[in-house]
């Protein structure tokens, strides 16, 4: 009975239009935000931390992003690992370059890196359209994965190729390197996350958003109605880029700590995210945030059950999970092509009515 | 016929302004196909402007000129006393120019509400960091252009329907949404591709007041294609006719139901 | 002739050889989006599947043989006999077309009527699920495959050839394989032509592809004409894989390199049994001349995205492919 709009009246248009119409939903917003930031950081452990919670929210933002170009501008891309990639080697670059700024500005001029190189690669979209462009985003998954390898220049010369995040500290305390302790790590991880969340959530509610929205749902009606295509996909481009550049930092400098990039941000990755955005719901924040939790605990729980209850050796666990991840995705496809999102509102919308039918 | 460009006053007192729209010798191929064989005709302030022919006359081609989908091989057009160069369809949105379209094309993600923003989109400038930001700029042109958008879902009788996914709407319901995201670009030229298809006689009559309202108060020129020759004849002021791509009939509804050419055109006439 | 132009006319045969088996794979895309809309993202993965399921039986391997002695403690792995190559393809084929069927019934006629991008993103994830079930039953080691084409370089060939060039010029190396794969890919193109315009079934299945609608209207069977369609590219994924698993053994990089075909279809258009074929020939030729001439100024490796690059810088200057109509728009 708590669940409902009755008697929340709106008398503003702004108010109308805010995130969470309903009040119910406003508190339970301010509750798992105050609960992540003020009770998980005491809880979290090394293993927590590792396997589950900063891997959750970093692939949170990589989804959240490539959401924002598939889900709300309808451009699939398969070119996100190697927009990860641009975004690990652009902090890597800077952290290396300037120790003395703080590695948060870093972190943000990485995103803004990769919304450059994101947008030049969005170019052809106006041209491209279709899986033609997902196609296409395959020369950026592939072109940029081999730049990284063949250049000395972005991995500093380094024998083994590979790049390895240096210590660096916020306000005294280590978020990256080897000494981090996994509180620092989720906190980081966790404040990104949710400035990340709040933006992209403006970005597509406001006018931006519905030409995004314009686009994805017919194009030539949007660009007849005044949507100008090449502003609205490479902006798509560009936002969704920043998130996943973002991620990607994230990704190699507080969670990895060491990267080679073939195999940090392989194809694999690519669709792993994308993946992420379907499970979760495309064209939903909230759905990029199930999408990644749903992605990142199967294995664990795979792992839980196939190898330490059942006995399987992991390899066997691992083929498993590429079958249940493929299954999955044929079956949301199916049955709930707005994915795990959709699942949530249409709850919801029962329990506005509860305990009646109708 | 009335050629000179100074406004004027119809028999049942209605206000004809200067020429708004003037196209002057369109012709557009497809291929080998002349979809539209030199054409000239204008469109003044305030009238409603009606285009009918048989099918594959070339209307709709027409008015996808108008709206700078197509762009035509030869022939000139006016917009308000100037030469409009080739434009992309966005930037003839900018000039003032809305329409619907034949087959419904709304954007089927999206409530009504959101469907009728996007006809704001014309009139919003906020620029990507505004919007990340939300509070201040990005918040103030939203609530603004929803105030507008508003009085139109008054005018048009949609409030209950708002909130709702434009997927979900019958037929005539989204023959109206499409109207009011065109409407809410404030167009200074509404131009509307059979906008009674496929509806019912109480719909059509319905819509017939809509248009007639949207002329009457906010002084809307309007360009319309449609069948139905009743309509036509109560709505319109002026009325081009087309076959087979070339315009064989232009005047008032009365001069053009007494012309030869277009009483053959429609009835059919033995060709020799 | 000097030895460097030799050489090079050496490098644009072996890449018309590699063209060959990209286009191989591209034909299997060509077959389902003719007949039914879906970009079959999972051509690559099937060829590795087909194979796998190839080596295993030719090898009596015991399908699931990781989790049957993980679950109840033995310790099987063979059969204990092995099958020739002849029975072997054939088995391999009816697994394929079981698992045509099963593709269509349990998750492509449920998709139909939604949107391509859609399809392309179900068909991605029947790749991740095929090659999963591929790991499982036949093992995720890297096999050998040997059905008893010959492999190394081709003297006669080399022999032939050795008198265009001067004292330090060799002969041209190609490599006996590629000449097979080559008729084999020629016979299989001719067969499916033949197929598709003398037989009852090619005919619908032709008609399929024209309209959906109007072949339903004639009684034309769609969901037999989707299998029929999905078993052929199982055909051709068989072949592609028989050859790729020859050449460079039978492992998961075999779907990546199925991938080059995405980029010839680019090229030659998703609906032209022609253009996949044109199309493969130019990435491959394209691919290895580039690698042979730029390749050692950039550090090599750019047989990695070549042919994405221009595919991409193409389509932008001609979004229809090489032998697509001119897409008018209409609203």
């Amino acid at each position: 009975m708590l669940y409902r709009e009755a008697g929340d009246f709106k008398t503003t248009y702004a108010e109308d239009s805010q995130t969470f119409p309903i009040k119910f939903d406003r508190w339970r917003y301010w509750a798992v935000l105050a609960i992540a930031w003020l009770v998980i950081p005491f809880f979290v452990n090394d293993y927590w931390a590792n396997a589950i919670l900063v891997p959750f929210l970093i692939y949170s933002i990589a989804a959240i992003g490539l959401n924002i170009l598939t889900g709300y501008c309808g451009q699939v891309s398969l070119g996100t690992g190697g927009f990860m990639a641009v975004g690990a080697y652009a902090v890597y670059k800077l952290m290396t370059a300037f120790p003395d700024v703080s590695i948060l500005i870093h972190v943000v001029l990485a995103g803004l890196i990769t919304a450059v190189v994101g947008a030049a690669f969005g170019l052809p979209s106006l041209r491209i359209k279709g899986f033609y462009l997902a196609v296409a985003t395959l020369a950026a998954q592939f072109f940029l994965v081999w730049l990284f390898n063949k250049v000395p220049w972005f991995y500093n010369y380094s024998a083994s190729g590979q790049i390895s995040a240096p210590e660096r500290f916020v306000g005294g305390i280590a978020v990256t390197g080897a000494e981090t302790a996994p509180w620092a790590q989720y906190l980081i991880c966790l404040a990104f996350v949710t400035i990340c969340a709040v933006m992209a959530r403006n970005l597509t509610r406001g006018s931006l958003g519905r030409q995004w929205m314009a686009i994805r749902d017919m194009d030539i009606a949007a660009e007849i109605i005044g949507v100008d295509p090449l502003r609205a996909k490479l902006t798509a481009f560009a936002a969704s880029s920043f998130f996943i550049g973002i991620a990607g930092a994230l990704f190699f400098a507080v969670y990895l700590g060491a990267v080679e990039v073939g195999e940090a941000f392989g194809i694999q990755k690519s669709f792993l995210v994308l993946f992420m955005c379907i499970i979760g719901g495309l064209g939903s924040i909230f759905g990029s945030f199930a999408g990644a939790a749903f992605l990142v605990l199967l294995p664990v729980a795979l792992k839980v059950l196939g190898v330490d209850i059942l006995g399987w050796p992991s390899s066997t666990v691992a083929h498993l999970q590429l079958v249940a991840v493929g299954g999955l995705i044929m079956f949301f496809l199916i049955k709930e092509p707005h994915g795990l999102a959709q699942l949530w509102r249409v709850t919801k919308e029962k329990l506005r009515l509860w305990p009646f039918p109708y | 016929m009335k050629d000179s460009g100074a406004p004027y006053v119809t028999a049942d007192g209605r206000q004809i302004g200067k020429v708004l729209m003037d196209m002057r010798g369109i012709t557009l191929r497809f291929g080998g196909v002349e979809a539209i064989k030199d054409i000239s005709f204008d469109i003044r302030e305030g009238e409603i402007r009606a285009m009918i022919g048989p099918n594959g006359a070339g209307k709709s081609s027409m008015l996808n000129v108008i709206s700078g989908f197509y762009h035509p091989q030869e022939g000139e057009v006016w917009f308000r006393g100037e030469k409009r160069p080739p434009m992309k369809p966005f930037q003839v949105a900018r000039l003032g120019i809305a329409r619907t379209f034949q087959n419904i094309a709304l954007f089927d993600g999206m409530s009504v509400l959101d469907n009728i923003m996007t006809g704001r989109l014309t009139h919003m400038k906020t620029g990507l960091l505004a919007q990340m930001v939300w509070k201040g700029p990005a918040e103030r042109e939203e609530v603004e252009n929803r105030a507008v958008v508003e009085r139109i879902i008054d005018f048009l009788e949609i409030q209950a329907i708002r909130k709702t996914p434009v997927g979900r709407l019958p037929y005539g319901l989204k023959k109206r949404v499409e109207l009011a995201r065109a409407l809410a670009a404030e167009p200074k030229l509404l131009l509307l591709d059979e906008p009674m298809a496929g509806m019912n006689v109480e719909e059509k009559e319905d819509m017939s007041r809509f248009i007639l309202d949207v002329n009457d108060e906010f002084g809307t020129t309007i360009a319309l294609i449609e069948h139905d020759m009743g309509v036509v004849m109560d709505l319109s002021d002026r009325v081009v006719v087309m076959d087979y791509g070339r315009k064989i009939g232009d005047g008032t509804p009365h001069e053009v139901r007494n012309n030869q050419e277009v009483i053959d055109a429609y009835l059919g006439v033995a060709h020799d | 002739m000097s030895a460097e132009f030799l050489y090079g006319v050496e490098v644009i045969i072996n890449g018309l050889m590699a063209g060959v088996l990209y286009a191989l794979v591209a034909l299997g895309f060509v077959l389902i989006f003719k007949a039914s809309g879906i970009f079959n993202y999972a051509q690559g993965v099937m060829a590795l599947f087909a194979a796998l399921t190839l080596v295993g039986i030719m090898e009596g391997q015991v399908p699931f043989s990781h989790i049957i002695n993980a679950t109840f403690g033995t310790d099987v792995h063979n059969f204990g006999w092995t099958v020739p190559a002849l029975l072997a393809i054939a088995l391999t084929l009816v697994v394929m077309i079981i698992f045509a069927w099963m593709v269509h019934t349990f998750v492509f006629k449920h998709l139909v009527g939604q949107e391509p991008i859609i399809l392309f993103m179900a068909t991605i994830g029947l790749a991740y699920f095929l090659e999963g079930i591929g790991d499982l039953m036949w093992g995720s080691d890297i096999k050998t495959l040997d059905i008893g084409i010959p492999q190394g370089g081709s003297m006669w060939v080399e022999n032939l050839s050795k008198h265009l060039g001067g004292e330090d010029f060799y002969g041209f190396f190609i490599d006996k394989l590629d000449i097979v794969a080559t008729i084999v890919a020629i016979v299989l193109v001719a067969g499916l032509i033949v197929f598709a315009q003398y037989t009852k079934q090619g005919r619908a299945m032709r008609a399929v592809a024209d309209d959906h609608q109007a072949a339903l209207s004639v009684g034309i069977s769609l969901n037999f004409i989707w299998v029929l369609v999905w078993s052929l590219a199982g055909m051709v994924a068989l072949v592609a894989g028989v050859m790729w698993g020859a050449k460079s053994g039978v492992q998961f990089s075999l779907s990546l390199i199925a991938l080059k075909a995405l980029p010839v279809l680019m090229l030659g258009g998703f609906t032209s049994i022609p253009g996949a074929i044109v199309g493969g020939l130019i990435i491959g030729v394209g691919e290895k001349l580039f690698e042979y001439m730029i390749g050692p100024m950039v550090g090599g490796a750019t047989e990695n995205w070549f042919a994405y690059v221009l595919a991409l810088l193409f389509l932008v200057f001609r979004p229809q492919g090489l032998f697509g109509e001119r897409i008018i728009e209409r609203v």
